[in-house]
């Protein structure tokens, strides 16, 4: 037993390979929280009235608020005046050439298979003006255009569709939500905003990749789709390559609104930076993302496979709102080392026959901890709803810790709500086998790993559960050969 | 190609095999059989590389080589093939995932080149028929809810996708019903090599009548107490173990 104890602990005790310091060229405002702070920031962006408000508005609140304590994590003390709360996008690259970029990034990069001109961007070097993508994202956002989609940066749509973020800003995670939440909407520096049209399928999968200046939208991102009437999207987010980023909190806000017979798919592969072997650094990744079914037999599905950050406070959720409606939540979350995660999902059941289905797959290796928790309310009104939910949790090693916390609260007679849970250990006998047909250990956990996550990765498009089945198996990469 | 000498071997603290001496050669079937719990899968574990067996003394060589030095992926990619008495499930695992990583793998080895998705397929459909496995099992993951009949069928399946130098088949005819255990018989003849091995462990005269034995072994306590011919499987067959028992003073 213990062989194959330290094999495991081999294989999962991996540097990041992704992490590098740099000196950062910013034009930033001094360290800092306070009104005047936000007012600067809404200076800076010149914007509108009504959004400055609406920080403001935000930041009294926050005032007010502490950091919620009940999740299983365990958060040094953040001194928010140490933070800076606004720095312009970085237009200096960091690096002349590839050569001077970390070799272990580059082998990462080329083991996504990503191509060179986006290898450069990624890793911050500069790039010639006329880069592929570009004339890509022209022809893209022409498309788009065409159909009357609105995909756009959030301050672009302050800009040119102030009425759309007016109406629905605020709609699904209002300021005083929780205190990131509050936090976000004060001092929120970019993110992305899309409207689809009533009746339109968007025809390609958005993703924040294509939109100019998706690098660098900061540690505070704001993200607004609306789907009206009928239309259809698959939004992904972030990239799965290693994002690098300085910024220790992250505190970003999703909101979603599908309107009538709307149907909005949102699909997250998430990899920053998690720290290093003995948990120190990482990001804090503190994010609200919640979606409103707010139109009859409107449709929202949260599919997320995570990897990285050192601390991870993440539940997408749903508020069934119309009749009929439905929502899934599909998430992969694989913690390492000294990572820790308290993530998974609410489904408020508000309409009429409203159905929702949480799949969670726990992956806990090294000296992690991994717990899911989720909340699933049926309303009194909420006649026949159903919910099912499964939440596994898979074990490499033995200091690892997986938790589980459902909450069930259903306050009607004739709703259904299921729940099942299962934990298991990697199989030792699993991985042998493997080996006896030539599969070396480290493919063994990979190829396992990725077999229990199927479920999940199935439901991301295309590309993305390729990328995302190799990131499961480099982030548990390690030293035996 | 497989010379073991005075092979020892511990699970959880206790000696299980006491003093292992065989030597297998190209062209060669040896049946090896012995009452339970006698040692006959702990030494397959053993000769596979399973970590959970502790080898305390001995010495094994494949091929020239130092078998016991190489990890278990290695002996399996230098041509050392195990049909489990109870093969595994790996759920959300393909079957052809699985069996393109497995063969590539062995091909980097002895640096050949990768197959290609269409070479691989082709391969596998020509193995499938030579030993009749059931072309539904192979789009389903890893023997997860295979019956134990189809779950032996797909050891010897792979064994066919993997061509191996040595096989052994531990407890393949146990679960197989009669047409079955003429199937995958018939498959494991119709890969005999003269330049291969085999490696039979069974409990029944009935998978030898199929796969006839060149030297039939007795393992009992961890040790091989008798070798003759294919004839001493119709002896022990007719009078179980009792007289070796006997022969042994016991
Ligand atoms: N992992 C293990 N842990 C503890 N004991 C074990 C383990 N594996 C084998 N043993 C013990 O070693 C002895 C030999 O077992 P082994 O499986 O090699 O027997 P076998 O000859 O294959 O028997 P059978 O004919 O029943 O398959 C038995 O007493 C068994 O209980
Ligand atoms: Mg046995």
């Amino acid at each position: 037993m213990d062989n194959q104890n330290t094999l495991i602990n081999e294989v999962t005790d991996r540097d990041y390979r992704f992490g590098f310091v740099t000196d950062i060229e910013t034009d930033s405002i001094p360290k800092g929280l306070s009104e005047e702070v936000v007012r600067i920031i809404s200076a800076k962006k010149d914007e509108p009235e009504f959004m400055l408000e609406f920080r403001l508005k935000a930041y009294r609140k926050w005032l007010t608020m502490k950091m919620p304590d009940w999740a299983q994590l365990k958060i040094p003390e953040i001194d928010y005046q140490d933070i800076i709360y606004y720095a312009a996008p970085r237009q200096q690259a960091k690096y002349e050439s590839l050569d001077e970029v970390d070799p272990e990034l580059l082998s990462t990069f080329a083991k996504l298979g990503i191509p060179l001109e986006e290898q450069k961007m990624l890793a911050g070097v500069a790039v010639d003006a006329v880069m592929d993508s570009v004339s890509v994202k022209t022809t893209f956002k022409e498309n788009l255009a065409e159909l009357g989609i609105i995909f756009c940066s959030f301050s672009e749509a302050v800009k040119h569709h102030p009425d759309l973020v007016q109406k629905y800003l605020g709609m699904v995670v209002p300021p005083n939500d929780n205190f990131y939440a509050a936090l976000n909407c004060a001092v929120f520096s970019d993110g992305s905003f899309v409207y689809i049209p009533k009746g339109v399928r968007c025809p390609m999968e958005l993703s924040t990749y294509f939109r100019i200046n998706a690098k660098n939208t900061g540690q505070f991102e704001r993200t607004l789709i609306i789907a009206d009437n009928d239309s259809y999207v698959s939004y992904l987010e972030g990239c799965t390559a290693p994002m690098r980023d300085e910024n220790q909190l992250h505190a970003a806000v999703v909101e979603i609104i599908a309107l009538d017979r709307a149907e909005v798919k949102y699909s997250t592969v998430q990899n920053w930076y998690p720290g290093n072997k003995e948990g120190i650094g990482g990001i804090y990744n503190f994010v609200t993302k919640r979606g409103l079914c707010k139109g009859e037999s409107s449709k929202i599905y949260w599919n997320q496979v995570e990897t990285g950050s050192a601390i991870t406070w993440k539940y997408p959720s749903c508020i069934l709102a119309g009749d009929n409606s439905v929502a899934e939540f599909n998430s992969v979350a694989l913690t390492n080392n000294y990572q820790q995660a308290d993530t998974g999902t609410k489904m408020i059941h508000l309409g009429k026959n409203t159905k929702s289905t949480i799949v969670s797959k726990g992956i806990s290796a090294g000296h992690s901890s991994n717990s899911y928790r989720g909340l699933v309310r049926v309303a009194a009104k909420a006649e026949n709803a159903r919910n099912y939910s499964q939440c596994d949790s898979l074990l490499l090693g033995e200091h690892c810790g997986a938790h589980t916390f459902p909450y069930i609260e259903v306050g009607n007679q004739n709703s259904i709500v299921e729940h099942e849970a299962t934990t298991s250990k990697i199989g030792e006998d699993q991985i042998f086998y493997c080996n006896q047909r030539g599969i070396s250990t480290q493919d063994a956990i990979g190829m396992i790993v990725n077999g229990y996550a199927r479920e999940v990765i199935n439901k991301l498009p295309m590309e993305f559960a390729v990328e995302a089945q190799k990131l499961l198996q480099i982030s548990l990469e390690g030293s035996v050969g | 190609m497989l010379i073991i000498k005075d092979l020892h071997a511990n699970v959880e603290g206790k000696e299980i095999l006491r003093g292992i001496n065989l030597t297998i050669n190209a062209g060669e079937v040896h049946a090896i059989m012995g009452p339970n719990g006698s040692g006959k899968s702990t030494l397959a574990n053993v000769l596979a590389g399973n970590t959970n067996y502790e080898v305390t003394k001995g010495e094994v060589t494949f091929f020239g080589k130092n078998l016991l030095e190489m990890s278990a992926d290695v002996r399996a990619k230098e041509g050392l093939f195990l049909s489990f008495q109870y093969p595994v499930e790996i759920p959300g695992v393909s079957m052809i995932n699985f069996l393109k990583t497995a063969v590539n793998e062995s091909r980097k080895y002895h640096q050949l080149k990768e197959l290609s998705a269409g070479d691989f397929l082709k391969v596998m459909r020509e193995k499938k028929e030579m030993v009749q496995i059931d072309s539904q099992l192979t789009n389903r993951s890893v023997n997860e809810g295979f019956s134990g009949g189809e779950k032996k069928k797909n050891e010897i399946f792979q064994m066919a996708m993997l061509e191996p130098k040595l096989a052994i088949l531990d407890e393949t005819d146990s679960g197989l019903d009669i047409d079955a255990l003429r199937i995958v018989a018939n498959g494991v003849n119709l890969l005999k090599r003269p330049e291969n091995a085999t490696i039979v462990v069974t409990h029944y005269q009935r998978l030898l009548d199929y796969i006839v034995p060149d030297f039939v072994h007795v393992l009992y306590k961890g040790q091989i107490v008798k070798s003759a011919g294919k004839e001493l499987v119709l002896e022990l067959e007719e009078k179980g173990y009792d007289w070796i028992k006997k022969e042994l003073g016991e």
